[in-house]
């Protein structure tokens, strides 16, 4: 297994250098997505067969060799890069990259991903999430040499290199009685090292995954790569960022930790669930609004596993399997259609040239095939049965609600509050799924680019396909996936945890609850299947076609196609009730109303301003701290000699007491 | 297999029942509204001869539309059709039982919401849009006061399945509790936001600047309208039976009892059925309805009541 990984890293590393090199323009990405398939058979053979033992590289740094290992958690989540990796590849042999840095970029940040996942020590672990970071940092910049994107890209550098700076001081404090995984797991840390450790892993890994307060980057960086790479950062890359979270916190700082650790996690979850679902509303960029839902369902899954967490702490077993599992199977799905949504939004950006709602509409005429998949992704992440995002998250309701069996009132308050925040995250990530559907694919078009746009083919399609076909194979097998992870379940929480399943079913051991995909789908198939018969038996009557009822305008006429007003919603209409009711949590909002003067033709205007409460709060003082340092700095330049020579001896005196201190020590 | 063949039995007498029932409901709510106003009112029956009327007419569809409009009554109405079956009636221990979860029957009905605002974008309206927003706006409210219903009811029965839930609460072992009172306020105002009554919105307008359910419909017509019309009047019966099955548990049939235990069953539960129709009649004709903008308010305190009857559960649980 090992070996076949090693090779495809190898493959990934070639194909790097032919895209540098400007060969291949297609051969890279087809050969991406055949290492991404060999990585998904590697992961389910692992998961269905046992784990990979640890091996010693013949490199590495130079106190040791570097190791690597395939257990249950890593082949789980080598599942999930997969599962976004392979239609994302072949997406991108369809598109061919922008530019060789884009090209050589793509298999390096798909290698550094893999080679996290590998790790079985901390350097590896974090020359792989480091490696991650540069190449999809690389990748969103490649693309853009100036203007918004380059912005978003240093944005995301920053962020970047704090949560790498975060991860390396929790790794040393982790990896104190050595830096394999084995050692680290045999001497946890305690006391002050383990919380202080908890926080370091929190903030590092939380602001990779995109976990309040440090998401602002996300909906920035996430849209501004190219869609291939966007599905891999949305879909895999924050996966990769919670793998090292659940890495850290469940498994290597041991089984002992108190409950308590679960609840910033738990409240973060719920915070960060809430804001993304908030935002994926009011956004005008269909890559963004994805990209805000991909808040939410992190989230979601940090809320699973801060439960996960607060339920081994109580020494509830079976409840931490639930919401364990929870946490693992909305991972997955999740991949599987936020990779197929972003795609959708990929294909419909370059059939149709924009990604802005307001010049987009009525694309199911023309796009029936990307219109049929978006509909399904967007049902999955609506989180309606039969559809796969509500097999999760009813795992993670449910986990909640059976969170009262902790006799703790603290835990059962706090529980209480994140049900009520993950249902309104829940309800409203619908209501974001519909604006998007609703906006891009239905009505009438809205520019005749729009009215002019082709449905995909070939590759393009066949990418699509694959992902839909993951997505809809998730719906009815989520019990079986879970079922795969069972290793992970045991070897973090102990042998008595199992996952909730019960054959096709998710059921929960000691509620009895229980949800049934194929009952629910065969039911549902069946029961509209009956309807349409019943009302198609005899003869009904065909519809006819007439113009819609639009408050009175008249059918527009055939030289003003699009309608004359536009009378459509527009991207600003339909955010606006939940904008109104809602925003204010999120956004920092300001409204400005110009009422047309009373007998005039000219419209009325309403300018909306709204900015996350992030950028107020946390980015816009940093930039003036920076500044202000800034100054501080210029003013060294116009000192006299003599303080120039002070300057550097008391550095030396300084760097000398260090190594005298440490000597000492 | 006596057990499943009664399960089957009692399911299908169910679903027979509750389809019966829904035309009634809507007829008789509307007919009770009318008496109370002063009027004569239609006939409780007027609700299925208008279905049937409309089955027979030729849809016309709106010229932007597309096969989402054809295809979304079928899939709302399964949907609600299938949270019909889940809700548990006049007898315990249908077939469907292990799996009337709560959250599914919440998950069936945001469903059929989400594929009636599919609809209302379809024809690439005004209205439809403003309806669509208007109605996921509700949800966002509605959604989490229901699961935090669910909550009170889970840690009181120890599952989120309707059917222990209700089996539980017949029993009458847990007696009278102030967060019940509270829940069911609760479980109230989402019913009365989900179904499209006053204060939320007004079942009998077309009053362009408050409507939110019609305004999605605006363009169905023939057998789709008729789907739609055989949705909302099945929705608000599944509401009111669910709030009978929690809150009005008495009578219904336990497992594996016979014919008689059923027709005591069926009758009490028509009673009750009744009952909650003239409830909701009164208060509908008693109160205004509100502003669009304040309903988060008014779902926002049916949310803020269900979180207090969660912790006052919490409480008291802890203390016993």
């Amino acid at each position: 297994m090992l070996t076949l990984l090693g090779l495809g890293l190898l493959a990934l590393a070639v194909l790097a250098g032919l895209g540098a090199a400007g060969l291949g323009r297609r051969l890279v990405p087809l050969g991406a997505a055949a290492v991404a398939a060999v990585l998904g058979a590697v992961a389910m053979a692992t998961l269905a067969l046992g784990p990979v033992e640890e091996a010693a590289l013949a490199l590495g740094p130079p106190w040791g060799p570097a190791l690597v290992a395939l257990d249950a958690l890593s082949a789980w989540f080598l599942l999930v890069l997969a599962v976004v990796a392979l239609p994302a590849a072949l997406f991108a042999a369809a598109t061919g990259p922008s530019s060789r840095a884009e090209a050589a970029a793509f298999p390096l940040f798909l290698a550094a991903m893999v080679l996290v996942l590998l790790a079985a020590d901390a350097f590896t672990l974090l020359l792989g999430f480091e490696a991650m970071s540069l190449a999809s940092w690389a990748l969103v910049a490649a693309r853009h040499p100036s203007g918004r994107g380059r912005r978003a890209a240093r944005l995301y550098f920053g962020f970047a290199a704090f949560s790498g700076l975060c991860l390396i001081a929790g790794f040393a404090l982790l990896s104190a009685p050595g830096m394999g995984f084995s050692e680290m797991r045999a001497a946890p840390p305690e006391g002050w090292r383990g919380t202080l450790a908890l926080v370091l892993i929190l903030l590092g890994a939380g602001s990779k995954a995109g976990l309040l307060p440090f998401h602002l980057w996300l909906p920035l960086a996430h849209p501004a790569a190219a869609t291939p790479v966007s599905a891999l950062m949305s879909g895999a890359m924050v996966k990769i960022a919670l793998y090292v979270l659940v890495r850290a916190l469940f498994d290597l700082a041991g089984a002992a930790q108190p409950g308590w650790w679960g609840a910033p996690l738990v409240v973060l979850g719920a915070a960060t669930a809430l804001w993304g679902a908030i935002r994926a509303n009011v956004e005008t960029d269909i890559k963004a609004i994805l990209a805000c839902s991909t808040l939410e369902n992190v989230g979601l899954i940090t809320l699973a596993l801060g439960l996960a967490l607060v339920f081994r702490g109580a020494d509830l077993a079976p409840l931490a399997a639930l919401a364990l599992s929870a946490a693992l199977l909305h991972a997955l799905v999740h991949a599987g259609f936020k990779g197929l949504l972003f795609l959708v939004a990929g294909a419909v950006a370059e059939q149709a040239g924009s990604r802005d709602p307001d010049r987009l509409g009525g694309l199911i005429h023309r796009m029936p095939w990307v219109a049929g998949l978006a509909m399904l992704g967007a049902a999955s992440a609506a989180a309606l049965p039969p559809f796969s995002g509500f097999a999760s998250e009813w795992l993670v309701l449910q986990a909640l609600i059976q969170s009262w069996r902790v006799a703790e009132l603290p835990v059962q308050l706090l529980s209480a509050a994140a049900l009520v925040t993950a249902g309104m995250a829940l309800a409203l990530a619908a209501a974001a799924m519909l604006r998007f559907v609703g906006l891009v694919f239905l009505g009438r078009p809205r520019t005749p680019r729009a009215a002019g746009a082709l449905d995909v083919t070939g590759l393009m399609r066949a990418a699509l396909v694959v992902a839909g076909a993951v997505c809809a194979a998730l719906a009815l097998l989520a019990a079986p996936a879970l079922g795969l992870a069972g290793g992970i379940v045991t070897g973090l929480l102990g042998e008595g945890a199992a996952p909730p399943i019960a054959g096709l079913d998710l059921m929960l051991g000691e509620a009895g609850a229980r949800y049934a995909p194929w009952a629910v789908t065969a039911l549902l198939a069946g029961l509209a299947l009956a309807l349409w018969y019943g009302l198609h038996r005899k003869g009904a009557p065909e519809p006819r076609r007439s113009p819609a009822w639009d408050c009175g305008f008249l059918p527009p006429p055939p030289d003003l196609p699009f309608g004359d007003p536009l009378t459509q919603p527009s991207a600003a209409g339909a955010a606006q009730p939940i904008r109104r009711a809602l925003g204010g949590l999120a956004l920092a909002q300001r409204e400005a109303h110009h009422p047309a003067a009373p007998g005039s033709a000219t419209p009325a205007r309403l300018r909306v301003e709204a900015r996350d409460h992030g950028f107020v709060a946390l980015l816009w003082p940093l930039g003036r701290l920076r500044r202000l340092a800034g100054h501080q700095a210029e003013r060294l330049r116009g000192l006299p000699l003599s303080a120039y020579l002070a300057l550097a001896l008391g550095t030396l005196v300084l760097l000398l007491a260090l190594l005298a201190w440490g000597a000492v020590a | 297999m006596m057990a499943t063949f009664l399960a089957l039995l009692t399911q299908i007498l169910h679903a027979a029942l509750i389809l019966a029932a829904a035309p009634l409901v809507v007829g008789g709510v509307r007919w009770v509204k009318a008496r109370l106003l002063g009027r004569r009112g239609p006939h409780p029956l007027q609700p299925l001869r208008d279905l049937l009327k409309l089955l027979r007419k030729r849809p016309v569809l709106a010229d932007g539309s597309s096969v989402v409009t054809r295809a979304t009554p079928y899939v709302a109405l399964a949907a609600t059709l299938l949270a019909a079956l889940l809700v548990p009636g006049f007898a315990q221990g249908m077939a469907l039982a292990p799996v009337a979860d709560l959250i599914l029957i919440a998950g069936l009905l945001a469903l059929a919401r989400m594929a009636l605002a599919l609809a209302g974008h379809d024809a690439g309206t005004a209205f439809g849009g403003l309806g669509a927003a208007r109605e996921m706006t509700f949800a966002a409210f509605a959604e989490p006061a229901l699961l935090a219903s669910v909550l009170v009811l889970a840690v009181l029965a120890g599952s989120s399945n309707l059917d222990a839930i209700a089996a539980l609460f017949r029993e009458g072992s847990l007696g009278i509790r102030v967060s019940l009172l509270f829940v069911l306020l609760a479980l109230m105002a989402v019913a009365l936001a989900e179904n499209a009554r006053v204060p939320v919105d007004n079942p009998a307008t077309h009053l362009e600047l408050t409507m939110v359910h019609e305004a999605m419909l605006l363009d169905a017509s023939g057998r789709h309208l008729a789907l739609w019309e055989a949705q909302a009047a099945l929705k608000l019966t599944v509401w009111l039976a669910l709030l009978a099955a929690i809150f009005l548990p008495f009578g219904a049939a336990p497992v594996g009892a016979g014919p008689i235990a059923w027709v005591v069953g069926a009758v009490l539960w028509a009673a009750k059925m009744a009952l909650l129709a003239v409830a909701l009649a009164v208060f509908e004709t008693s109160i205004a309805k509100m502003r669009v903008f304040r309903v988060p308010e008014f779902l926002g305190a049916a949310l803020l009541l269900a979180l207090l009857a969660a912790a006052l559960v919490f409480i008291t649980t802890g203390l016993a």
